[in-house]
């Protein structure tokens, strides 16, 4: 993003911004962010881009090439995409989003089929992949990259750059003090570089430089002076280098994330107790990878879910919120040997280089079915889906393989792990997460389930249209009520169902993304590079001091500044100006200066000096006189 | 009186301290105003007479100008603070109130107080306070007074009887040092972002009434008059808002690092992670716009606005209307 404000200041005359080391005069610095030219001003050179074009005449394709490069760079189309992006990613948190929520997308797309159908086409039902959110973010990071390649470029050669000559003037700066001293000009200048660089030698605090001006005439209404020693500083590089490390990390960012996309696996499987799985894409319920997954690349161990435990809130305040959740858990290495460990939602499992998540739990109730000829039609576990805080959880039990003759059979219901039965005994709910008092509530459907067609059917739904359910003499849906350890008939003489236990099952994620690192690394290079940038003072500061003898103005009788100072002179006396200047507002550059004061040999407040100013409109100042 | 209750009490007391602090901080301002008024009418009456004084040029900005000790010097005695400083008192211990309650909170659950919505309003108000009297010891302030002790109070007063849940322990997904630092943080950048809201819609208003607004122009908004010139307003919440931008950088990142733990995977586009990504792009526009050459001052102000706006959406219509992995409020049956 080009910094405009490097062309000239918004107001007042331009010349001081645009030509090289006349800038360092203009006190006229505007407030700036992270953006910040001030080394471009600095290094003598004229700044690298010539003015504003807004509108640049037909240059042909060259030109409108580099016109629109102009602009895809300048801030304020940088500003426009910005804004452009936070509206683009608005609809994704209002509407239904595809890979967050396939299920809900299918029923907005059942509750508006004509809205629908255009949004979906327009790519609104998964905003983050969609062309139109993609063409902003990649604009804006060419923009940004289109800004920031030149700028760093600029900053390596600045690095180097010397602090800006002493202006002549001190008084046209916001904060600016005159004292005079005892010590010699030579002792002036050493205390002052020695408080400016700091006491880290490798990282000085200032960059400093010490030169010697000659004796100046009277002009216009400058006094004339004599010969001075001069101290000039310049901090705060590392503002420039912070802006740089926050965009460029920003650029590292998106790479890492994007190679993720393509590198990264996904599998997820739901896993009851006494069971396992074997770690290859086989055995998950669902896989998904990215484009340059491996499947050989999958480490070969397996997992066995030896227990699950749950804890719930007993208290009247939060009834029944879940409290804890710990998977025991037993793994097989390929090698063969195997070691107990836990997985809990925030600990994740680390196994075969890749993350097993908790994602969820629930109830698996094993059950058996019988068809009317007493034969084993079904027999599994079958998990449940808890719809509340009190595990009402629904399933559906489907038995295809019935003797031959016989209808297929589905059952659909819920479980409750603790039943409770409403007075008049139709009804029943869950009144508690934990399996006190365990029981199934079925439906019972009769016909041809469908699933020899060959197509994919959810196994949590049952496609009723074309089953019969059994009702009974009433017309009312007959509800077959199932607790542990019970056999009960299926209506009409179908078979029997019996409820042989209730396992629970854990879902579990695992994940590999080998991105996840530089992603971490690119974030915090991009915090770090923000703090910097946003909180390193810009500022210089300068120093000019000469010996003048007591009584008699500068102009009457010059004496020679790097003459060593002669401090046991009565007569003579060494005047100190300082000067600061700060980019953007600065609170603290007034305490800069004071402190560097404070630091010189010898200074004393005298009628003369203590002079110290304060005009910066970046500074309210602090006044409580009647506290 | 259970420990939960004394929390609950401790807040309306915080309220209530706020509510008077709120009035005194108004007196303050209207008898700034008061002031301002006589010295034009001054300055106006020694022109007339031909009498000029050193005083002339010190009218805008009058109690906190740079010059503003010059110029009561010069024509009086300087107006009576009395009221702001009762003002400043009160907030301290609302304040220290609302920190006590913060904490019997804590105690009442048995864990970090900032899990679920009402708990968020309590420590971002006491946050706002805070920086509010950190600012207020280092320089003069106290005209954001009558501001963020009103937002603060409205915020406690909603947060008792809109999103108030009772004490308790949190699901496993919160159970984590990660909701201390997280949502520690995000509190902490809320509460600095409603300072400097506030600063902003005063650089807003102070500047329009400047430019000649007609409806600012009234007689009932001359209380801006003794509010900081614009330009100070907009260095003191450019100020805030990068130290707030900063800390929400964190929170988006501390919350990757915390999703990468908990759900698996850094960045899902959930509903709050939307909207916390919005809220940080307007953020970094308006940083940006600072910089840029015809929407500084008065344009980047409005970033601002739109920014905070999207901090309280984030906050409120995220947590109620939306269905997230975010849901934390406790107010609803999503679990």
């Amino acid at each position: 993003m080009r910094d405009e404000t490097t062309e000239g200041p918004a107001t007042g005359p331009t010349a001081g911004q645009a030509s090289g080391s006349a800038s360092t005069e203009d006190p006229r610095y505007r407030p700036e962010g992270i953006h910040d030219a001030f080394v471009e001003g600095s290094t003598g050179r004229p700044g690298e881009r010539p003015g504003p074009a807004p509108t640049v005449p037909a240059l042909g394709w060259k030109g409108t090439l580099r016109w629109t490069w102009r602009q895809l760079t300048s801030m304020r189309v940088a500003l426009m995409l910005l804004m452009l992006l936070a509206v683009a990613a608005v609809p994704g948190s209002v509407l239904p989003q595809r890979p967050q929520d396939p299920a809900a997308v299918l029923r907005y797309l059942q509750d508006h089929p004509t809205a629908g159908e255009w949004l979906d086409r327009l790519g609104f039902f998964d905003v983050y992949s969609s062309v139109w959110f993609s063409a902003i973010y990649l604009l804006l990071f060419v923009s940004l990259v289109g800004c920031i390649l030149p700028r760093t470029h600029a900053h390596l050669q600045a690095l180097g750059a010397r602090p800006p000559r002493t202006p002549r003037r001190f008084e046209r700066f916001g904060v600016h003090a005159r004292v005079v001293t005892d010590a010699a000009p030579d002792a002036v200048v050493e205390a002052a570089a020695h408080h400016l660089r700091g006491r880290v030698r490798w990282l000085p605090t200032f960059r400093v430089e010490t030169r010697v001006e000659e004796p100046l005439a009277a002009r216009g209404s400058t006094p004339a002076r004599p010969a001075a020693r001069t101290v000039a500083a310049e901090r705060g590089y590392l503002r420039e280098t912070g802006n740089l490390v926050f965009h460029l990390s920003l650029v590292g960012l998106l790479i890492a994330v994007a190679l993720g996309q393509l590198l990264h696996y996904r599998g997820q499987a739901i896993v009851t107790e006494g069971r396992g799985f074997a770690n290859a894409v086989v055995d998950y319920d669902t896989f998904e990878n990215g484009a340059w997954f491996r499947p050989s690349s999958l480490v070969p161990f397996s997992m066995t879910l030896d227990s699950f435990e749950a804890e719930f809130s007993q208290d009247a305040l939060a009834f029944a919120q879940s409290r804890d959740f710990t998977a025991h858990v037993t793994v097989r290495d390929p090698g063969g040997d195997s070691h107990p460990e836990t997985i809990k939602v925030n600990h994740p499992l680390t196994a075969g280089g890749a993350k097993i998540y908790l994602q969820g739990n629930g109830y698996a109730p094993e059950v058996t079915v019988r068809d009317a000829d007493g034969e084993v039609a079904f027999s599994g576990r079958v998990p449940f889906l808890p719809e509340d805080t009190m595990y009402t959880s629904q399933g559906v039990i489907k038995v295809p393989d019935v003797s031959p003759g016989l209808d297929q059979i589905g059952l659909v219901g819920s479980l409750l792990p603790t039943a409770e039965l409403s007075e008049d005994g139709t009804t029943a709910r869950s009144v508690y997460p934990q399996p006190l008092n365990p029981l199934l509530v079925l439906e019972v459907y009769s016909g041809d389930l469908g699933l020899d067609e060959g197509l994919p059917q959810n196994v949590y739904r049952l496609d009723t249209e074309d089953l019969d359910a059994a009702v009974d003499d009433a017309g009312e849906r007959v509800k077959l009520l199932v607790a542990p350890g019970e056999t009960v008939d299926l209506p009409d003489g179908t078979g029997t169902i019996t409820f042989e236990s209730l396992p629970r099952y854990v879902a579990l994620d695992l994940r590999h993304d080998p991105s996840l690192t530089w992603v971490l690394v690119f974030a915090l290079g991009a915090l770090g590079g923000l703090a910097v940038s946003l909180f390193t003072p810009r500022r210089r500061v300068w120093v000019r001091t000469w010996r003048e003898d007591d009584g008699t103005g500068p102009e009457t009788r010059p004496t020679a500044a790097d003459d060593g100072g002669d401090r046991s002179s009565p007569a003579g006396r060494t005047v100190v100006e300082v000067a600061g200047l700060a980019r953007g507002d600065d609170a603290g550059l007034q305490g800069q200066v004071d402190s560097l004061l404070a630091a010189l040999p010898g200074v004393a407040p005298s009628t003369e000096g203590d002079l110290t100013h304060q005009t910066s409109p970046g500074e309210p100042g602090r006044r409580k006189a009647d506290r | 009186m259970t420990v939960a209750e004394l929390s609950q009490d401790l807040v309306w007391a915080a309220a209530t301290a706020l509510t008077v602090a709120l009035v005194a901080f108004a007196i303050d301002l209207s008898r700034l105003t008061k002031q301002h008024d006589d010295r034009e009418a001054e300055l106006a009456s020694r022109e007339r007479t031909g009498a000029l004084t050193a005083a002339v040029g010190t009218s805008s900005g009058a109690a906190y100008g740079p010059d503003a000790a010059g110029a009561g010097a010069t024509t009086e005695a300087p107006v009576s603070r009395k009221a702001a400083n009762i003002g400043i008192s009160l907030t301290w211990l609302g304040a220290g109130l609302l920190l006590i309650a913060i904490v019997t909170r804590g105690i009442a659950a048995g864990r970090t107080p900032w899990a679920n919505m009402y708990e968020f309003t309590l420590v971002g108000s006491f946050v706002a306070l805070a920086v509010f009297l950190g600012v207020s010891t280092r320089r003069d302030v106290r005209f954001l007074g009558s501001f963020v002790t009103g937002l603060a109070t409205l915020f406690l007063v909603l947060a008792q009887n809109v999103f108030f849940i009772a004490a308790t322990g949190v699901q496993p997904a919160l159970q984590s040092y990660w909701l201390v630092l997280h949502v520690g943080v995000a509190i902490t950048a809320t509460g600095i972002f409603t300072v400097a809201f506030v600063t902003s819609v005063l650089q807003l208003l102070r500047d329009s009434r400047e430019a000649g607004s007609a409806v600012l122009g009234a007689r009932g908004w001359r209380w801006l008059d003794s509010t900081p010139t614009p330009t100070q307003l907009e260095a003191l919440s450019f100020r805030l808002n990068s130290v707030a931008f900063v800390l929400w950088t964190f929170t988006l990142i501390g919350g990757a690092i915390w999703a990468e733990h908990a759900w698996g995977r850094y960045w899902g586009w959930d509903p709050k992670e939307v909207w916390s990504f919005v809220v940080w792009i307007v953020y970094a526009a308006y940083l940006h716009a600072r910089t840029t050459r015809g929407w500084s001052g008065r344009r980047a102000a409005y970033f601002v606005v739109v920014g905070y706006a999207c901090v309280l959406f984030n906050f409120t219509g995220v947590n109620l209307i939306f269905n997230g992995k975010h849901s934390y409020s406790g107010l609803d049956s999503t679990t």
